[in-house]
């Protein structure tokens, strides 16, 4: 600071004054201050000085020196909002039909909106009711193997979670959750299915899940304790206290040591009770690979970091573990990363590790952006509209906006103006659009149950605060280009009355408008045509097996040959089998598989099936048969039935299925290590997983007792729900406590594409939003030109012009553009679908002519009624009548 | 009437405005009340009190040449209206006329 600087007057204090001061007061104010500030200077030092000064430019903040602020006075004589209001209104009414189309477009466009702004802030609600939330994070391990490459789970094992609290700095808390404890709890008589988790007792450190009753540190720390929520615990106890009270597991005796708070709808972890892991530990039904680095499969591990953790050295103190413990393994390698828990369900979309219960939310952010770019298409499509009709009628105006010039308004007056009548208009859309919000949010919640599991969409003020900032920027969207080019008009070209044709000078560009809002359309339309057909080709698709009238029962746990017995005394069940899953639906289930090279060994999926399983379902054999021996353990299984993925795979008798036979492989499971099995037969390729999938190696064994079953029933029945009654009254003998589930192999097929359903509604939705939305445009645009070239058809009419000529002459402009339209989107569509969305799935049936036309045709035809109607309503006009008005 | 009555430290800035002749800006007017009165006359104060007796008609007020001690910023000169002078004088001959009935004697028993 120079020493000519130390002695001046603080600068900001004076610009405080002259901010706060009336203007006629602030100058002799700040003199009068200046004045005693050099004295003091002299007297005190530059120091205190200004100490002085700062202390009473502040005093001087009083009633009488404070002034009118600026941006009040500006308010209240350049917007001139009454004005601008009535204008507005004014407008409104005297142009029904654009404010009808303007108005109703903008509401229908916005709901959608307002549907987003409420679906992604649920999303965005999940598991902010943590406390610590900001520092929690999930433990990721991302496997790498030769045969799969790299793929990330959101498990981890429990020695990962060992690990990390023992050697990782900067952890306050690890919790180990593992998945699926699922079994029927029993007080007294009262039996009552929960699920839930393995637990440590860190869980309830680590998130905020409230007790109610017992002691949150050590709730989970003994083994065979039970933690139970408040609903859980009502449901088994009544409205007696549950603290210390036992409870029956699979004949063991559980404690109950605490119950919580319900988990909230918004939390990614669903559970009914916590079981303390310790009870696992010393449990002989523990995994055999419980400890194992590599059992990454069923557990979560959850950490909660120190303030100010350094997240990168945290990084690369896990690799250094990973890397540690990869040193002991062949052909595979774990690595760890770490995801906020805030980005769980809003997150990276990660592999699911089969047979988990858990069922965590999962949308990728992506998907969101997807759908936030379709529902922007549809808004925009909506502002183009409003863009083009006040355009197109902007010599109505002219003369208003003339003689606000005239009278002193200038450019940024004239531009709030038709901003504010924009913005005005979208706000009445958005009470319209909130009609149809609430219309439209059960149908959305409901459409899949996934989706009512997912989200509420409850109104909140926050919500209705978005929703009002929402539509304020939809109407400044709509608003911005009328508002620049009605504000760049001259005064004395509006006056002049000059010819309408000089406002015409903007058509490029609203012919561009309209090709743009045509093409999106389009795209949209046939986007969901192909879908659509898609969607049908996947659910008819041949698997290379039978479905049709089978009946997939689960069994949950019971032994299924009584229930077998009871339902072959039932005539409409022609065929029962056993199998261990659903195959086709998503489901998996399997083991590691070596043939001569013991360093080779794959993941093979597997069925555990009875012996009439393949003849029920129509697998096709090529070479062998069926399987020779039952056994009735799993140790003894010695059979396995492989299609033809299995010998390219290991080349099994160079790939010849006539020699296959009787060749040993050997198989690991969690049921048993390195049995030797003998190949007995050999089935063709079908479809194990989810047609995103390529076919793999896959192999029948036998069912035992010790695997999960469902019975898969052939049914012919003349009346369907009095043979589901009979079935279902079959299960009621056999279990008492679980409520009957079963399920069509084609509905469980159909489900499990439900997101593809989902997905193709949706699209569809939209699509017929965009094509009302372009439509109306579409019509408001042709109603006006018609309008404002009804003498010169007249004229023309005079002069001998038909009305088909005069047909063609309106409707030429718009055909062209509708043709450009369809020029650009068909092929977009088409390659869209062929090179990024189809490749996801390898066995898709090619994209059609048909569908793509389809959808044009659709379009046209609708674009074609609008324009047709107008047209020949013009040509038809009597030229006497219009003509004597001139 | 209330405006025509006037407070007691009003009255003594009036008489300071009228003392200092071409010379009342609100910094010489809390110098010279500060010397008279010998109490410490806070700027805020008369600045307040100088803006309310303009309001109220008793002080017209001009801006004058700018200087440098002041940072370049103009005074604001102060000058007596008619109603001023009437108010002051008004004031002074009420207390005239109490003092000329207190008798001498009265004095002495105090």
């Amino acid at each position: 600071m120079n020493p000519q600087n130390q002695n001046q007057p603080p600068r900001w204090a004076q610009k405080f004054i002259s901010w706060y001061c009336k203007p006629s007061l602030s100058e002799d104010l700040i003199g009068d201050l200046n004045e005693y500030f050099y004295r003091n200077v002299h007297t005190l030092g530059p120091r205190r000085a200004k100490v002085i000064y700062i202390i009473d430019a502040i005093k001087f903040l009083r009633s009488y020196t404070v002034g009118t602020p600026h941006f009040l006075n500006h308010i209240i004589n350049h917007i001139m909002i009454g004005s601008y209001i009535k204008t507005s209104g004014r407008n409104l009414m005297r142009n029904k039909l654009f404010s009808l189309i303007n108005i109703a477009g903008l509401a229908i466009s916005m709901s959608v909106g307002l549907l987003l702004i409420a679906f992604v802030f649920d999303l965005h609600s999940y598991d902010r009711f943590h406390e610590d939330g900001e520092r929690i994070y999930r433990v990721n391990s991302i496997q790498t193997t030769t045969a799969d490459g790299s793929r990330k789970f959101p498990s981890a094992s429990i020695k990962t979670g060992r690990l990390i609290r023992e050697n990782v700095s900067g952890v306050e808390e690890v919790a180990v959750l593992r998945d699926g404890f699922a079994a029927d709890a029993e007080v007294g008589d009262h039996i009552l299915p929960v699920r839930g988790f393995w637990a440590e007792p860190s869980l309830l450190n680590v998130f905020t899940f409230p007790m109610l009753e017992g002691n949150p540190h050590t709730a989970l720390r003994d083994p065979y304790s039970i933690v139970l929520t408040e609903l859980a615990a009502t449901k088994l106890f009544g409205y007696e206290p549950a603290l210390g009270k036992a409870i029956r597991i699979n004949s063991s005796e559980y404690l109950v040591t605490g119950v919580i708070k319900d988990v909230p709808f918004f939390s990614h972890l669903t559970f009914e009770a916590l079981v303390s892991l310790s009870t696992l530990e010393r449990n002989s039904e523990a995994a055999a690979d419980f400890e194992e680095w590599t059992a990454m499969w069923q557990n979560y591990v959850y950490v909660l970091f120190q303030e100010n953790a350094d997240m990168v050295s945290i990084q690369s103190q896990l690799n250094a573990i990973a890397e540690n413990e990869n040193l002991g393994l062949e052909h595979t390698a774990v690595h760890l990363n770490l995801i906020p828990l805030h980005d769980v369900v809003v997150g990276e979309k990660l592999h699911r590790s089969e047979g988990l219960h858990m069922m965590s939310p999962n949308i990728p952010p992506k998907l969101l952006w997807a759908f936030g770019g379709l529902a922007l298409i549809v808004i925009l499509s909506a502002c183009f509209n409003y863009t083009n009709l006040s355009m197109a009628r902007s010599m109505r105006r002219f003369k208003e906006i003339g003689l606000r010039k005239a009278i002193g308004a200038n450019k940024n007056q004239v531009w709030q103006q038709f901003l504010t009548e924009a913005v005005m208009i979208s706000l009445a859309a958005l009470l319209i659009s909130f009609l149809l919000f609430l219309v439209l949010r059960p149908q959305l919640i409901y459409m899949a149950p996934e989706l009512q599991q997912l989200v509420k969409l409850k109104l909140t003020p926050v919500v209705i605060f978005y929703f009002i900032l929402f539509s304020i920027s939809v109407g400044i969207i709509a608003g911005f280009m009328p508002a620049i080019f009605f504000s760049k008009v001259n005064v004395i070209d509006a006056l002049k009355n000059s010819s309408p044709l000089k406002i015409f000078k903007k058509v490029s560009f609203r012919r561009g408008l309209v090709i743009v809002q045509y093409t999106l359309t389009l795209i949209f339309i046939t986007t969901t045509a192909v879908g659509y057909v898609q969607y049908k080709s996947i659910l008819a698709f041949d698997l290379g097996f039978n479905t049709e009238n089978i009946l997939n029962i689960d069994m949950q746990g019971n032994n299924p040959d009584l229930f077998i017995k009871e339902l072959g005394e039932l005539p409409e069940v022609s065929g029962l089998s056993r199998s261990t899953i659903v195959t086709n639906v998503g489901n998996a289930w399997g083991g590691f598989m070596k043939y001569s090279n013991p360093l080779d060994s794959v993941l093979v999926m597997t069925n555990e099936v009875d012996e009439n399983y393949l003849a029920l379902h129509d697998y096709a054999f090529i070479a062998g048969g069926n399987f020779i021996t039952r056994p009735t353990e799993a140790k003894a299984v010695s059979e396995v039935i492989v299609n033809q993925q299995v010998l390219k795979r290991f080349d099994i008798a160079n790939n010849d299925p006539e020699q296959a036979i009787g060749k040993e492989i050997i198989f690991s499971n969690a049921h048993g290590n390195g049995r030797v099995m003998t190949i007995v037969g050999v089935i063709s390729d079908f479809h194990y997983g989810k047609l995103d999938n390529l076919i793999e190696p896959v192999a029948f064994m036998y069912w035992t007792p010790e695997v999960p079953a469902t019975v898969n029933a052939k049914i012919q029945s003349n009346d369907m729900p009095a043979t589901m009654a009979k079935i279902e009254s079959a299960w009621k003998k056999i279990d008492r406590v679980h409520p009957f589930k079963a399920k069509f192999y084609e509905e469980a097929i159909e489900e499990a594409y439900s997101e593809f359903s989902i997905v193709i509604k949706l699209i569809g939705f939209l699509s017929f939003l965009a094509i009302s939305i372009a439509s109306m445009g579409l019509f408001g645009m042709v109603v006006f030109t018609t309008e404002s070239r009804l003498r010169e058809i007249s004229i023309r009419k005079v002069m001998g012009a038909n009305s088909g000529n005069l047909v063609y002459l309106l409707s030429r402009d718009f055909l062209l553009l509708l043709l450009i339209s369809a020029g650009i989107a068909l092929p977009v569509t088409y390659f869209t679908f062929e090179n990024t969305i189809l490749n996801n799935f390898p066995y898709h049936t090619p994209v059609q002519l048909t569908e793509l036309l389809v959808g044009l045709l659709a379009v046209m035809v609708i674009a074609c009624m609008m324009i047709g109607s107008q047209t020949i309503k013009a040509a038809r006009a009597n030229p006497a009548v219009v003509l004597k008005s001139e | 009437m209330k405006g025509t009555n006037i407070g007691e430290f009003e009255e003594l800035v009036l008489l300071t405005v009228a003392a200092l002749l071409d010379e009342a800006y609100s910094v010489a007017i809390c110098d010279e009340l500060s010397s008279q009165t010998g109490r410490t006359v806070k700027l805020g104060v008369v600045h307040a009190v100088l803006n309310r007796l303009e309001e109220k008609g008793l002080l017209d007020s001009h801006l004058g040449e700018a200087t440098k001690m002041r940072g370049g910023k103009r005074k604001r000169f102060y000058q007596l209206t008619i109603s001023a002078k009437e108010a002051l004088v008004n004031t002074k001959s009420v207390r005239d006329q109490l003092w000329e009935r207190i008798p001498t004697l009265t004095w002495k028993n105090i």
